[in-house]
């Protein structure tokens, strides 16, 4: 019998690291000396994608940048969870400004290592949905557009969490949050509205545009890696679901946004160039129910008259994801 | 000493580390050691989930020692095995279950290859006997002697293994596979004494200055059944064929054989049948194939070779030209019921595969001994009415394999230890099982199982080599590989990677994790990403 190589590992690389794993196998996060960017004792809820988000980005861009990295934050969860004075948890260089103007502090900070000639030390921008997605963007556009030596990484908890989940431009359809209430023929946040700040990136044709979850660890980090190879403006959003503002279980983040993933709700794609080059494909397809389901910012979906007919608006926005980015087949 | 701050700023930055958010908690996470369900279903108690866990890093000697920590005969139960194990695995959930089998003969193989050996205790200066060499004994013997006692086996036959050597084909079970297990354990200084029938177990006992005796002398007896046969019939029972093939008998089958039973004896009847040339086989059944007592897979690879089944009937005729079959039916509770209905079928001779039982003529003469249905009455302990005589295998209530049999024998020398130490065995309570919903199987990648090679339908027929190859050491590995690790942690850093409050704490290799209680928040995310299932959430007292 031919015996065949067998490249084949216990959890496959699906699994943050394992026993038997080489060097070049491991995963930033199952390092024991991992830098850990964000801290304990930081007061983000219990189960916070976001905190999640933030450290694995943070901790493979420290990686990626022999630990000369300079993060700047926008007002948010991110910030007001990690930094009530006098604490904080960051244990990098760290500069928070103001709500609006991450991309261009980012771009001052990148601009003052140029010109004190130190291009070895990097720049990363960061905030939540709101600060990126509508607040900050036309500072992030501006980066974009002047391509200045930043990565920037947007969190993605689809509202304005900090302030009491209030919608935002990242809000999808039909849910509920505290200025789109669960109420009348059209409950929730609005079909068609909002920005998909992913795809605005790609029309910049900057360096490099992609899309993660805290569902795929390796994958995020790969992604963070792949973007410190590049000089210029570079974008990454990653989805980090919220259990308070989503109402969701805090042990089911990472399902939840594995799930919004395995849809189609939210694609998961690298770009360079302004041409998309890889999408992670779906593994085992689920409808968007499982996912809605999980959260209460849906419930009045499932309610004594379930809305199916908004339920199968959801289900053909995933359909379209899924056609537009090729997300089914082999990868 | 104060330093100068800057303006408008009164207090020292600090570490965010002085908020100590474990005080949120309300559950924590607790690491548990679970029982897979491949070690539930185990007859011979193996704690499978370890061995494979060496075998996973190509550890295969401490992955063999695991096998031998429980059961003695890896080689040849990797081969005779009927794999409740596979059965029960998680991984038959997902895709296809985890090839135990196929792992522990390939682990067994790797031991005789090696000559692996396994250290005895210092002497304890007790004498025991143990009676009958088949796997029950065996395996009693071999666990006695790592005890430290001096072992004597005494066995009826020429040579040893019992229902292994004189009941299983060679076409399953090479002898010198059994052979190499045997000597292993003589090796280990276990005195074999063949060709010594024992028939008074208590005068033995006494006679012998054994101070515990272990009576394993299995079901040799092939069971009648009053068949009306004419003169020129020919009629045998598959336990005496299959033991005269042993000795080197080619009876005179004819062409055309049929056999009478439905169990895994009544398969190695009509195979070996067919591989003395019998052209037709026939096994001749009172029931459907579903209620078989013949495992799966021996009546699958017996009708590949060629033997018919012939379901919902019994011989009610012999003669000198063939049998006389009457169909039956089920009835409601699934008993066979005549329909009144023959038929005649050609046949050179009748095999008779009925069951087997005891010759309990050892304890015939003791009264504290009791024995009904062919079977010996013993304790839960295994020792029978009399002081000191134990009793396993066959010869009791059982599941009547050679797995069990191994099970009993090593489980009756645990007692008989403690009884020679005037203690009684204690055995730890089992742990909550592991089930397939504790497990999160996204982490697992997809992977088939890995196929045995088989030897050709042409040879099979007419050789009695063994059909069934090996893996080899890549292979093995991927298979091991395959395992879930279910309700057993096996490093894979998930818990670490995944925890928002970095409030897992990665120890050294092989120590596992560890909870920082002062950050935990309680937010169940390691637990429910935990491939295995090996964290559970346990309520904080209030």
């Amino acid at each position: 019998m031919a015996v065949t190589p067998i490249k084949f590992y216990q959890t496959g690389s699906f699994a943050v690291g394992g026993r038997l794993l080489g060097a070049d196998q491991r995963s930033v996060q199952s390092d024991r000396q991992r830098i850990n960017s964000i801290d304990c004792g930081h007061r983000a809820c219990q189960g916070c994608g976001e905190a999640l988000g933030a450290r694995y980005a943070l901790d493979a861009a420290m990686r990626a940048t022999g630990n000369r990295m300079v993060a700047v934050n926008a007002t948010g969860c991110l910030e007001v969870f990690s930094t009530p004075y006098p604490e904080t948890s960051w244990r990098i260089p760290w500069l928070h400004s103001l709500f609006g103007n991450a991309p261009a502090v980012a771009t001052g900070v990148a601009a003052a290592m140029k010109a004190k000639g130190r291009t070895d030390v990097r720049v990363v921008g960061q905030g939540g949905d709101g600060g990126t997605v509508d607040i900050g963007f036309a500072c992030l556009s501006g980066m974009f557009e002047r391509n200045d030596d930043v990565l920037y990484i947007c969190y993605d908890n689809e509202a304005y969490m900090n302030t009491g989940v209030q919608r935002s431009g990242a809000t999808p359809a039909a849910a509920r949050t505290a200025t789109t209430p669960a109420v009348g023929p059209e409950p929730g946040a609005v079909f068609g509205q909002g920005k998909n700040v992913p795809m605005i990136a790609l029309a910049h044709e900057i360096p490099y545009v992609a899309t993660a979850t805290v569902a795929d660890l390796r994958d995020l980090e790969a992604k963070v890696t792949r973007a410190m190879e590049f000089r210029g403006a570079r974008y990454l959003h990653v989805l980090v679901p919220c259990p308070l503002g989503w109402g969701s279980a805090s042990h089911d983040t990472i399902l939840i946004a594995r799930l919004a993933k395995e849809s189609g709700l939210f694609p998961v794609f690298e770009a360079e160039h302004g041409e998309i080059v890889a999408t992670s494909k779906i593994r085992r397809r689920v409808p968007v129910e499982d996912y809605l389901r999980r959260q209460t910012r849906y419930a009045h979906l499932f309610g004594d008259r379930p809305r199916t007919d908004v339920i199968a608006r959801i289900q053909a926005q995933a359909d379209r994801n899924i056609r537009r980015y090729d997300l089914l087949g082999e990868d | 000493m104060e330093h100068e701050k800057p303006f408008a700023i009164t207090l020292d930055v600090g570490s965010s580390r002085a908020n100590k958010t474990g005080a949120w908690r309300t559950e924590r996470p607790v690491y548990v050691d679970l029982l897979p369900p491949c070690n539930q279903a185990c007859p011979a108690g193996q704690d499978i989930q370890k061995w494979l866990y060496h075998a996973e890093s190509g550890d295969y000697e401490n992955a063999w020692r695991g096998i031998m920590a429980d059961n003695p005969l890896p080689a040849v139960l990797g081969r005779i095995c009927y794999r409740p194990c596979e059965s029960a695995c998680n991984r038959g959930q997902l895709d296809e279950a985890v090839g135990i089998n196929s792992v522990e003969r390939f682990l067994g193989d790797e031991g005789i290859k090696q000559g692996w050996t396994i250290p005895v205790a210092d002497p304890s200066g007790k004498r025991v006997l143990v009676v009958g060499a088949g796997p029950a004994g065996l395996s009693a013997a071999y666990h006695l002697a790592r005890f430290g006692h001096a072992v004597t086996v005494r066995d009826a036959e020429a040579a040893p293994g019992g229902m292994m050597r004189y009941g299983i084909p060679r076409y399953r079970l090479p002898r010198d596979v059994i052979d190499a297990e045997i000597e292993r354990i003589r090796a280990m200084g276990v005195v074999f004494e063949q060709n010594t029938r024992v028939t008074d177990a208590a005068k033995t006992m006494a006679d012998g200055g054994f101070d515990a005796v272990f009576l394993a002398v299995g079901a040799q007896v092939g069971k009648r059944a009053y068949i009306p046969a004419g003169d020129s019939a020919r009629v045998l029972d598959a336990v005496s064929l299959l033991h005269g093939m042993e000795e080197g008998e080619r009876p005179l089958l004819g062409r055309r054989v049929a056999v009478y039973g439905g169990g895994n004896t009544a398969m190695d009847a009509a195979r070996t049948a067919k591989r003395l040339g019998a052209t037709d086989a026939v096994v001749v059944y009172r029931r459907t194939r579903d209620r078989m007592p013949a495992h799966e897979s021996e009546v699958a690879e017996a009708a590949e070779e060629g033997v018919a089944m012939r379901w919902l009937s019994t011989i009610s005729e012999i003669d000198g030209e063939g049998i006389t079959v009457e169909k039956m039916q089920l009835d409601e509770s699934g008993f066979p019921q005549p329909t009144g209905e023959f038929e005649r079928l050609a046949a050179d001779s009748v095999v008779l595969a009925l069951g087997q039982d005891a010759d309990l003529s050892l304890v015939d003469g003791l009264a504290d001994v009791e024995h009904a249905d062919g079977v010996v009455r013993v304790g839960p302990g295994l020792m029978t009415g009399h002081p000191g005589i134990f009793a396993g295998g066959d010869m009791v209530p059982s599941g009547r394999t050679a797995t069990v049999a191994v099970g009993h024998g090593a489980k009756a020398a645990r007692e008989i230890d403690a009884w020679l130490r005037g203690a009684v065995a204690t055995e730890p309570p089992a742990p909550r099982p592991a089930t397939f919903e504790n497990l999160n199987t996204w982490y697992y990648s997809d992977a088939d199982r890995t196929v045995r090679p088989h030897l050709d339908l042409s040879r099979r027929v007419s050789t009695f080599d063994e059909i069934k190859g090996g893996l080899d050491a890549s292979t093995a590995l991927f298979e091991a590989r395959r395992c879930l690790s279910c309700g057993n942690c096996f490093e894979c850093d998930n818990c670490y990677g995944v925890c928002p409050d970095n409030a897992v704490i990665k120890l050294e290799p092989g120590d596992k994790y560890a909870i920082d209680l002062d950050y935990c928040k309680g937010c169940g995310i390691c637990v429910a990403e935990c491939p295995c299932g090996a964290i559970e959430m346990v309520p904080e007292e209030s």
